[in-house]
């Protein structure tokens, strides 16, 4: 089955409604996008439409999280953590509030409204901030326990979410530890770090090297901040070889935390996939994906560039 | 003494604090600070539910100010009120002090939001009253607004919500001394008529001389008996109140007196005859 993180999200809010009278939900009118409806919906008291205005929505929720509500803030992830930035920054991060930041629709695939709905830089901005954790989950499971372990651990979190259905990887037996990456196969030849959507594309991709016989380690890293350095110097002493893979600027997300780890830790040869440093361009998912290199194939074509094989 | 007597000695200690404060750390924001007092003491000495000893009461009366530059006037009441001893105003500024140079609620006992950056402090208000009606309880919520910051953008988001979700709990008060740090409000950018603006936005308005203690006591109890919207009361204040050659002068936004000064200050506010 495939469904989109953020409709994970939805479900997983009023799920979470239920168990914690704390949470309460704040949407910038895009409740039917983020999902935020389904709350909505069985706990009308507990959710306000902030209307658009997004930095006030932030500001709101920190306000909230001072008299002891959990607030879950949610909107596009270019408003939450662009357009609200120094809100989210000085009003939530500084003070240590206990706000949860949804961002959905994050990344190129939210597709044909083009560059300017494209948040490619909002993980490097949401991991910039001190004390705040940063979660990108690869489906719809990992994004139900995420929400979860958020709502328990005490403190300002980014989550982000997608607007396209990914494929499932994991069943109910999962279990989401925050803080800590997930080892989805071990392989000696290279080590495939991956984040968000790109976790599938990631297994995709170990299963084509396979057919060449080159052993490919896949590793989920779903919590960007703080990030699982034992396990990063763990596979890349496995390997040798390390290739990050994620739907965002290849400067500031995974791929540069998994730089700045290992060469302090375990200096290896690292190829990042990502958003080369240029913005976005309307088109349909599938069709940017291809187009940017967020693809199997072109996780492939760097496993076998950074390995040396033509 | 009589109550108003009471508060005027009160506003007038605090002023010597602020003064010595920002003498001592040689930084801060003199103006904005003392146009504030007589307000910050109406609000700590005769109207809000607060227990010093126990800062984090839940069901306490909260305040945020929103025009962070003023923290040293919000930290001489908080001592004063005795959230924590008036030996460490003289900390101000310093590193590791628990008086950041605009407030920080994880440093200083008795804060309830961390401001500083402008435009953000109604927003963090309208939180606090949106879970106070959700809890049913009965605390109020009071936000302190300077005039230079209704530029911001986000001070008019935050007034449609606060309208929008009929936060009668709330009471805002414009600390309307008409200067900011380039000059008056209505060369800089004019944001008059403000009167006119927040009633088109969906409050109660009231419009007083904020350093009347008699006029800010009567519009706080104004603003408790209004409901179904929140209230505004546009305090009209002096920049630099207190201290004759502070008074109305854009200069004093952001500098600190020398030794000269500062006794100067001193001198005037201890002659003041309360």
């Amino acid at each position: 089955m495939a469904m989109a993180t953020r409709e994970a999200y939805g479900k997983a809010l009023v799920e979470l409604g239920a168990k914690n009278k704390d949470v309460v939900v704040l949407d910038a009118d895009l409740s039917k996008s983020t999902k935020t409806a389904d709350f909505q919906k069985v706990y009308p008291d507990r959710f306000f439409n902030m209307g658009i205005s997004e930095q006030d929505m932030m500001v709101t929720a920190a306000g909230l999280a001072t008299c002891g509500k959990i607030p879950f803030a949610s909107t596009f992830a270019i408003f939450a953590t662009g357009r609200a930035y120094e809100q989210v920054r000085n009003s939530i991060g500084y003070p240590h509030l206990n706000v949860k930041i949804a961002a959905t629709h994050a990344g190129i695939t939210v597709g044909e409204d083009g560059a300017t709905h494209q948040s490619i830089e909002d993980i490097s901005l949401m991991r910039g901030i001190p004390g705040m954790v940063v979660i990108n989950p690869a489906d719809a499971e990992e994004t139900r326990q995420a929400i979860f372990a958020a709502a328990e651990h005490y403190g300002p979190v980014y989550i982000r979410l997608g607007r396209m259905a990914v494929p499932d990887i994991h069943d109910q037996n999962y279990k989401f530890e925050l803080g800590k990456g997930e080892v989805i196969r071990e392989g000696k030849d290279v080590a495939i770090i991956a984040t968000g959507i790109m976790v599938a594309i990631a297994i995709e991709a170990a299963d084509k090297l396979k057919e060449e016989g080159i052993e490919a380690t896949v590793v989920n890293i779903h919590t960007i901040k703080p990030i699982d350095k034992d396990l990063i110097v763990e596979v890349a002493k496995k390997t040798g070889k390390v290739i990050t893979a994620e739907e965002h600027n290849i400067i500031g997300g995974l791929g540069s935390a998994v730089a700045e780890v290992l060469s302090e830790e375990y200096p290896v040869k690292i190829k990042r996939i990502g958003i080369k440093d240029q913005f976005g361009q309307s088109g349909s998912p599938k069709e940017l994906l291809k187009y940017y290199g967020l693809t199997a194939e072109g996780i492939v074509k760097n496993s076998k560039a950074i390995l040396k094989i033509s | 003494m009589n109550k108003k007597e009471n508060l005027k000695r009160i506003a007038k200690e605090i002023r010597l604090a602020i003064i010595n404060m920002i003498s001592e750390a040689a930084h801060g924001h003199p103006g904005g600070s003392l146009s504030c007092v007589d307000i910050l003491t109406t609000l700590y000495f005769d109207k809000m539910n607060v227990k010093p000893d126990n800062p984090k009461w839940e069901d306490r009366d909260r305040i945020v100010l929103s025009k962070g530059h003023a923290a040293p006037a919000l930290y001489a009441t908080l001592a004063k009120k005795g959230y924590f001893s008036e030996k460490i105003l003289s900390t101000l500024d310093k590193l590791g002090s628990i008086l950041q140079g605009h407030p920080d609620m994880k440093s200083t006992p008795g804060l309830d939001m961390t401001t500083g950056s402008l435009g953000q402090g109604l927003s963090a208000a309208n939180g606090m009253a949106l879970a106070g009606k959700l809890d049913k309880k009965g605390y109020r919520v009071y936000v302190i607004l300077g005039d230079g910051e209704l530029q911001e953008g986000q001070i008019w988001e935050a007034a449609m919500t606060a309208a929008h979700y009929k936060l009668d709990n709330l009471t805002a008060i414009l600390d309307f001394n008409g200067l900011q740090i380039d000059g008056p409000n209505r060369e800089v950018k004019n944001i008059e008529p403000v009167n006119e603006k927040f009633k088109a936005f969906g409050w109660h308005v009231i419009e007083i001389d904020g350093h009347d203690f008699d006029q800010i006591d009567k519009a706080i109890e104004e603003a408790k008996a209004t409901k179904g919207k929140p209230t505004l009361i546009i305090a009209h204040t002096i920049k630099g109140k207190g201290v004759s050659f502070m008074e109305n002068q854009v200069g004093w936004h952001g500098s600190a007196p020398n030794e000269e000064q500062r006794q100067k200050a001193i001198q005037e506010l201890e002659g003041s005859g309360v």
